[in-house]
């Protein structure tokens, strides 16, 4: 699948379209098929994103799982300071991670 | 150290409103990210892997504890409660918002401090050496000629659009504890027949296409010192590649054009150059240098340490470094715990640093190259209540230039442009080599992580150099060896193919067992590489 | 706000030639030079020019800082006019190093270039527009 990221312009959040609008979470991420340059221009243009792109993700139970360790990094947090990661608690980030 | 006058503390606050002023209206639509990136980069806002981050300067490495302070306060207010100590001496966090990336540059310009030109294609944070103002070996104090070149880059209305980053550093002694040959200028302060002047180095750095700089000029009067560098970015400004981003530092035209060709050029526009009388006069000079006076030593301070503690003595060994002033030394504070990241620091970490510094050091720190901390005049007599006190919050690690005083960039934990991780690799050359005495019997050994070929972590300069790539969408790890950032540089040469996390800790280790039996006594890693070459080690690593 | 302009003469009305036919035409006033042009090929002749365009193709490219600031350094007392991708942002810079007119692709934003140039009442570097730099008024 092919799911669309971008950070927040005033925050610098991660954050991933969710068909409707942008959620920090990488779950919530939808499909965006091949209409991911067309939302990431219309979203830039009216500044509800900054510096969209399209990335590719495999579907699972969890939700989507980017590709690309970088964008796994980026949906969660830093590998080496778990308590800093959007799921501070959960001891399979580390595994979904890398 | 330098104190603003009101020109400079007038200008750094109109920077801030300045920025204000440019972030409003990127938020307001006004301007485009494309148009804004230049701008935010000018004041060293990155948007980078989590969020935005703020590359703050700390020019040539100095501090105070109050300054210190305020780094804490950052850390607690606006990010995570840490910085990230870098390899140009500058300080890093990670988690910065946009929104309030102008009020943090107006809490810094309170103590004197700016992110100005930390980023961007314009000339950055002027380095130096650590030591400086303490070191025996220092024909003078570099830093308030790092102070002049600091003031004459800022702001400086025809090199901020250069054809790529631009680092200059200053040192004055030849024992080289900044790097200076990979940079693209280095400046080493010389005397002769009784004139001080600069030797200077144009065309070294590292990245894709690493290079130590070749000497262009043998020496500049330190009178004609600033025109002679207007000259030298003015070529370049106007011959520099813009072509191709991988093509376009100096040390490109350099190698294109021939050493001697940069400086023919250079010499005749230093001839025009000299004639616009931009030259600040040796009042300038005196007024800077004058803030670099030797603190108030006490001449009585007694020479002897107390070595009863075992492990004081261990750290005093490794950590301690002789000063010009007797009954004194020099501190490094490591920020490479074992197992924590190397040249982060909490803000509990970071007021404890500001109070040793204003108890024990005449309120003055310096941050190296290295990603570690200087308290650089302390007294003797007071050096086991530093320790003490930098035991109790983990910043006592006794690994000065030890196979665990490692270098590493932020890597992919936190850096978009990087392949691969680099703390976790860093985290676990430490783990295998805990032992202190297993670091100590192989003594010197300065290992440096780059999670890219952007070569932040100086990979190119480590004894053992370790880059990150991305192989088929794993991460990769090439093996270095050989690599010297000091007076002797040298660039590291890769060992072979590539391995994984693992792999590259089992193939260092393998080396340095190797090194331990080729070494003859007093060798360093590096002393025995240089000798028996790369075939030893390549056969010991890959069988 | 299209072109600006901080001269008292009259505008210049003849078209800047390129570099090239500036050679070829013994009687242009005006010439425009690029990025890669040697704007020191052009100081033998300062004496009959009114008006040299500085172009900047791409804001990025900054090479005609260079070139403006080595024409008034060569005497040149024209107008001096940067043309292009000019930002607002870029304005304070280019006047300090001598530029005297600007023809921007996109319009300027007067308040913007109003504020801006107001900004900072001191700067640390000589350049081509005569501020006095900090180290002087430190030491008269």
């Amino acid at each position: 699948m092919k799911i669309l990221t971008g950070n927040d312009l005033k925050t610098g959040a991660v954050t991933w379209w969710t068909g409707e609008g942008w959620s920090i979470h990488v779950e919530d991420a939808a499909d965006v098929g091949e209409h991911g340059e067309s939302i990431a221009t219309a979203e830039e243009g009216a500044r509800r994103v900054n510096a969209p792109y399209v990335i590719a993700a495999q579907a699972t139970a969890e939700g989507p799982r980017p590709a690309h360790i970088k964008d796994r990094i980026r949906a969660l947090g830093p590998t080496v300071r778990l308590d800093l990661t959007l799921k501070p608690a959960d001891p399979a980030v580390g595994e979904w991670v890398i | 150290m330098y104190k603003y006058d009101h020109y400079d503390q007038a200008i750094v606050d109109a920077r801030v409103e300045e920025f204000r002023d440019q972030v409003r209206r990127r938020i307001a639509g006004d301007m485009t990210e494309d148009q804004f990136k230049p701008l935010r980069l000018m004041n060293g806002l990155y948007l980078q892997l989590h969020a935005y981050m703020l590359r703050v300067a700390i020019p040539y490495g100095t501090l105070d504890g109050r300054q210190m302070r305020m780094l804490a306060h950052i850390a607690r207010k606006y990010d995570r409660d840490y910085g990230h100590f870098t390899t140009r001496q500058n300080i890093q966090y990670n988690w910065i918002k946009l929104e309030d990336a102008a009020d943090i540059l107006a809490d810094l310009a309170t103590v004197e401090m700016h992110a100005i030109q930390t980023s961007g294609n314009c000339i950055r944070n002027i380095s130096s050496d650590q030591y400086a103002g303490a070191a025996a070996d220092e024909v003078t104090d570099p830093r308030p000629w790092a102070e002049l070149l600091r003031q004459w880059s800022t702001f400086h209305p025809e090199f901020s659009y250069l054809p790529r980053k631009f680092k200059i550093a200053v040192i004055a002694s030849p024992t080289d504890r900044a790097a200076m040959r990979l940079h693209d200028i280095g400046i080493e302060m010389v005397e002769r027949d009784g004139q001080l002047g600069g030797r200077i180095f144009v065309g070294g750095g590292m990245g894709r296409t690493p290079m130590i700089a070749p000497e262009i000029k043998d020496f500049v009067t330190s009178a004609d010192l600033l025109s002679y560098l207007e000259a030298c970015l003015r070529v370049y400004n106007r011959h520099g590649r813009r072509d191709n981003i991988y093509k376009a530092r100096i040390k490109i035209l350099i190698h294109e054009l021939g050493a001697d060709e940069y400086r023919r050029q250079v010499e005749a526009e230093f001839a025009h150059v000299k004639t616009l009388g931009l030259d600040p006069p040796a009042a300038e000079y005196d007024r800077i240098a004058a803030f670099f006076a030797p603190p108030a030593f006490a001449a009585d301070a007694p020479d002897t340490i107390d070595r009863s503690d075992p492990d004081f003595a261990l750290w005093v060994d490794q950590n301690v470094a002789a000063h010009k002033q007797p009954g004194h030394a020099i501190v490094t504070i490591s920020l490479k715990p074992a197992g924590g990241i190397p040249g982060d620091a909490s803000s509990a970490q970071i007021d404890l640093m500001a109070d040793l510094a204003e108890r024990y050091s005449f309120d003055e720190l310096r941050v190296t190259h290295a990603q570690n901390i200087v308290l650089p005049h302390v007294r003797k007599a007071d050096l086991h209540a530093i320790w003490t006190a930098l035991t109790g919050a983990g910043l006592a690690e006794a690994n000065l230039d030890l196979i665990s005083d490692i270098i590493a960039c932020p890597g992919l934990d936190y850096c978009s442009l990087a392949n691969a991780r680099s703390i976790p690799v860093a985290q676990k050359i430490a783990a295998r080599f805990a032992s202190p005495e297993r670091q100590r019997d192989i003594g010197e050994l300065k290992l440096k992580i780059s999670g890219c070929i952007n070569a932040c972590g100086h990979h190119h300069a480590g004894h053992i150099g370790i880059l990150g790539v991305d192989r088929k969408g794993t991460e990769n790890y090439q093996l270095l060896l050989g690599g010297s950032g000091a007076e002797d540089a040298s660039l590291g040469k890769i060992t072979g193919p590539g391995f994984d996390e693992d792999g590259v800790v089992d193939a260092i280790e393998r080396t340095v067992e190797k090194y331990r039996t080729l070494r003859t006594d007093g060798e360093r890693f590096l002393d025995t590489y240089r000798r028996v070459g790369m075939d030893p080690f390549k056969e010991a690593i890959y069988g | 706000m299209g072109e600006l302009r901080f001269r008292d003469d009259a505008t210049h009305d003849e078209p800047a030639v390129t570099l090239d036919s500036f050679f070829d035409q013994s009687n242009a006033t005006a010439v425009r030079i690029e990025p890669g042009d040697d704007a020191r090929a052009l100081i033998p002749h300062l004496d009959r020019l009114a008006l040299i365009d500085v172009s900047f193709p791409k804001y990025r490219d900054g090479r005609g800082y260079s070139s403006a600031r080595i024409l008034r350094e060569a005497g040149f007392k024209g107008e001096l006019r940067a043309s292009g991708d000019v930002l607002v942002d870029q304005i304070a810079f280019m006047r300090r190093c001598g530029f005297d007119s600007f023809a921007p692709d996109a319009p300027l934003d007067e308040a913007v270039v109003e504020a801006s140039l107001a900004r900072y009442d001191d700067v640390y570097q000589g350049a081509a527009d005569g501020a006095v730099p900090v180290w002087k008024r430190r030491h008269g």
